[in-house]
């Protein structure tokens, strides 16, 4: 009888390893551009998998974030934790890969014994191995490898090399796993304690490893609650314990910390010397002398962050009027293929070719910004931004890293809600994300200029002009400062970790990473604007085009406009019958529906239905003002008799629709609201639930309308209305 | 030569370039775990290397590595200077 094959089944490989240690440079030196960035179920951490072609063998890898210690207290760890331990796939990976700095051996090693007490086989990668030899500083790679009881591959930071070698002890560690057994010199006493009670447990069906049994005997007895209560069996075996360990005097939460350290330091000392001669001054501290400086570092900060801005913001306007030019130049061969079926021209010029091209233009932005996100954390400079701008960012409860994403977000939302993965722990990334579209993007600049040039500065002049500009910039950072700390306080859960912020040596980073990262993020970007974003231009068109004029109706309207003026010209009265169609659509209904409830922000249903129909992309406000005011398609960036038009716009009752309050009160409302569903696709997909660009969108919406009333009425009992 | 009584002070009292060595952490919240698990366990001695602009966070250098902690998640914290 055949022996049935054995079912192939893929090796995964875990990489785990210290932020800045090198992680991801020897992933992708690993994987290449074999990558798939994904989420993890239900969580806003990110999962990226590569495929690594060994001999013969396809082995998956999974890239696990960098970070300091396994005893998981953030979301990202709780996802590392459980990944290792195999309960979050159904399967503990085959092989651990550790990344270990060889510069920095004590801190890494710490993480290596907890990664040690999973009982899966494992590996060392040892990055830095060039720098710490540059030190003149000896290494003894086969003490290293007897001490932590697994091979170890030397790998040097930039350059590919140990690659291959790497790959190769892979394969042979997955052909003749080896589990690590440390010593790791804790008391016997607390040992048998936790030997017998992860027994205890075990037979409860609870798995537990020796870490975690151990953790919640040392800490205080409220700390292990949660522990105990789905267990409660063993309540009593572990007071015991507890107590007997109290009476020797071993009963203290750090004892578990210091003894991992002790023994990461006796590796250190026993396996890699000292540097020679008196502490010399590294390329880092002098380098350092400039850029954390109080004077300087804080102008090359400014200077810094003002280039990185200035690209985001201006040069990247040719590349995007280029992917406009293109998809213009589509729309318009396009179009006259499908004259013969108006709503399917319609659908596909007006629907899809204008929302797909409206996102992608944001392209070129996404991929400055993660050019320079990739370059400042490469080099190590964003940490150092990091500790310049804590103490300005953090005591409203963000930190030093929220400058980058909400600095973007001012030329757009949209990257800006990408970089903000720059912070280190889910729940300050979440908080960055959630005020990001507070910060006015450029997409609102020409409704402000528009309504600016039209009511404040002919009026109040020049210097009110660009105050009142520069005060709708402002209005979104202010904001958002209550935002947060509301945030914090009441709505995002999880433990608050203390700010931690490692300042690594500087190094140039390797260019393949940075094109990586620029790739990887462009690509989930436009997955996002292909799917979501489609769907939802679609949906809007479909908003805005049915139910139809007849015909009867359309006749009706040329009669009126011809009795008017009996000299009307053709293309006037298309434009009056497109006002007419837009007025008669869904949107348009709505805009009329909600009408009364925007009047005490003097808002009429042209003003709503404006914003409404301007969803897919913000920008699309002034060219809808332009339809709904009855002057066809207008330029954004020349509005020309737009201004003249929203100056003779009038009430039912004769008074004019604007004035300089309510011009004030929609730059505030456009300012605060949340009108731009690529920002709200961007945050679904950043946070991968739709429960956060719900919020988003009610809580801006909200702001926004309770500003412009405030506005508006206050403007009426002054008088200015 | 270990005085019997050391002299204990606050993290951050500490001024740019001193050294120390951490005496003892009282009885911490959780969260600052973490900041052992760094490596700043009872006995660990380090150096101030600089404080950021605004007066927080400062710099310090620890096991071979820089890390910076803001001042008020030192509290539980006792140190003794080392010189």
């Amino acid at each position: 009888m055949p022996v049935p094959a054995a079912k192939h089944k893929t090796s995964v490989v875990a990489i785990v390893g210290n932020p800045n240690a090198g992680k991801t440079t020897l992933f992708n030196s690993l994987t290449g551009s074999h990558q798939k960035v994904g989420n993890y179920p239900g969580v806003t951490v990110e999962r990226i998998v590569g495929q690594l072609r060994l001999e013969g063998e396809q082995v998956e890898v999974i890239d696990i974030p960098g970070l300091y210690s396994l005893n998981p207290q953030s979301e990202d760890e709780r996802v590392a934790a459980a990944t290792i331990a195999g309960t979050l796939d159904g399967h503990k990976p085959d092989l651990v890969v550790c990344v270990v700095d060889a510069g920095n051996l004590e801190r890494n090693l710490f993480l290596f014994t907890q990664v040690a007490e999973f009982g899966i086989p494992t590996l060392v990668a040892l990055t830095m191995v060039d720098r710490v030899q540059a030190e003149g500083r000896n290494l003894d790679l086969s003490r290293l490898s007897n001490l932590l009881d697994v091979e170890v591959v030397p790998v040097v930071g930039h350059k590919s090399k140990g690659t291959e070698e790497l790959k190769a002890a892979i394969a042979r560690n997955l052909e003749s796993p080896h589990v690590p057994a440390l010593d790791l010199g804790l008391p016997v006493a607390l040992e048998t304690k936790v030997a017998s009670l992860r027994e205890r447990m075990a037979r409860l069906g609870a798995d537990f490893n020796s870490a975690e049994i151990r953790r919640a005997l040392l800490r205080s007895p409220d700390d292990t609650e949660d522990f105990l209560v789905t267990y409660p069996e063993v309540r009593e075996a572990f007071d015991e314990a507890r107590a007997q360990l109290e009476s020797e005097g071993l009963a203290k939460p750090t004892l578990d910390v210091s003894s991992r350290y002790a023994w990461a330091s006796m590796v250190q000392r026993a396996s890699l010397s000292e540097p020679k001669g008196p502490r010399k001054r590294t390329l880092t501290d002098k380098i350092d002398t400039f850029l954390t400086n109080r004077i300087g570092g804080l102008l090359i900060f400014g200077a810094i962050m003002y280039l990185v801005f200035q690209s985001i913001y201006t040069f990247s306007q040719p590349l995007m009027n280029w992917i406009q030019a293109g998809f213009d130049w589509l729309a318009g061969l396009v179009s006259p293929l499908l004259a013969g079926v108006p709503i399917l021209q319609s659908a596909v010029v007006k629907g899809l070719i204008a929302g797909v091209g409206g996102v992608m233009v944001f392209l070129p932005q996404i991929m400055i910004l993660f050019f320079f996100i990739a370059v400042l954390e490469g080099t190590g400079y964003l940490s150092r931004a990091a500790f310049l701008m804590d103490k300005l960012l953090g005591w409203c409860g963000l930190n030093g890293r929220a400058f980058i994403p909400l600095l973007s977000s001012f030329a757009c939302a949209i990257p800006g809600i990408m970089a903000a993965r720059v912070m280190p722990d889910q729940k300050s990334r979440l908080a960055t994300i959630l005020v990001a579209p507070l910060m006015s993007c450029s997409a609102r600049l020409p409704v402000y200029l528009l309504l600016i040039s039209a009511f404040i500065e002919p009026r109040f002049g020049p210097f009110w002009a660009a105050f009142t500009l520069f005060a709708m910039h402002f209005l979104g950072l202010l904001v958002a400062i209550p935002v947060v700390w509301f945030l914090n306080k009441k709505m995002l859960k999880g433990r608050r970790l203390p700010f931690l912020l490692e300042l690594p040596p500087y190094q140039m980073p390797r260019l393949r990473d940075v094109w990586l990262a620029m790739y990887f993020r462009s690509r989930v970007f436009v997955k996002t604007a292909g799917t979501v974003i489609v769907f939802m231009s679609l949906v809007i068109w479909v908003l805005s085009y049915f139910p139809r004029l007849s015909e009867a109706q359309k006749t009706r309207i040329q009669q009126t406009a011809v009795s008017q003026n009996a000299a009307a010209k053709k293309e006037d009265i298309d434009k009056k019958i497109d006002e007419a169609q837009l007025e008669h659509s869904i949107l348009g209904s709505f805009g009329h529906a909600i009408e009364p409830a925007f009047v005490p922000a003097g808002f009429d249903w042209r003003i709503t239905t404006s914003i409404l129909a301007a969803f897919p992309a913000r920008e699309m406000v002034v060219p809808s003002m332009g339809i709904i005011f009855s002057l066809g398609d207008v330029d954004a960036d020349h509005p020309g008799n737009l201004r003249g038009a929203l100056k003779d716009a009038r009430w039912p009752t004769g008074k004019p629709l604007f004035n300089a309050w309510t011009s004030v009160g929609l730059m505030v409302f456009f300012a605060l609201c949340c009108q731009c569903m690529s920002t709200l696709a961007t945050i679904k997909r950043e946070t991968n639930s739709w429960k956060w660009p719900w919020f988003v969108f009610t809580y801006m919406t909200v702001l926004a309308y309770v500003f412009a009333v405030a506005i508006y009425q206050f403007g009426r009992w002054v008088g200015g209305v | 030569m270990v005085s019997q009584d050391r002299q204990t002070i606050q993290f951050s009292a500490l001024k740019k370039g001193m050294r120390a060595r951490i005496v003892r952490i009282l009885k911490c919240p959780c969260e600052l775990e973490r900041l052992q698990e760094m490596g700043l366990t009872e006995g660990t001695e380090f150096r101030v290397v600089k404080v950021a602009p605004f007066g927080d966070p400062f710099e310090i250098d620890v096991r071979g590595y820089r890390l910076c902690l803001r001042k008020k998640e030192t509290s539980c914290f006792e140190v003794e200077r080392i010189d």
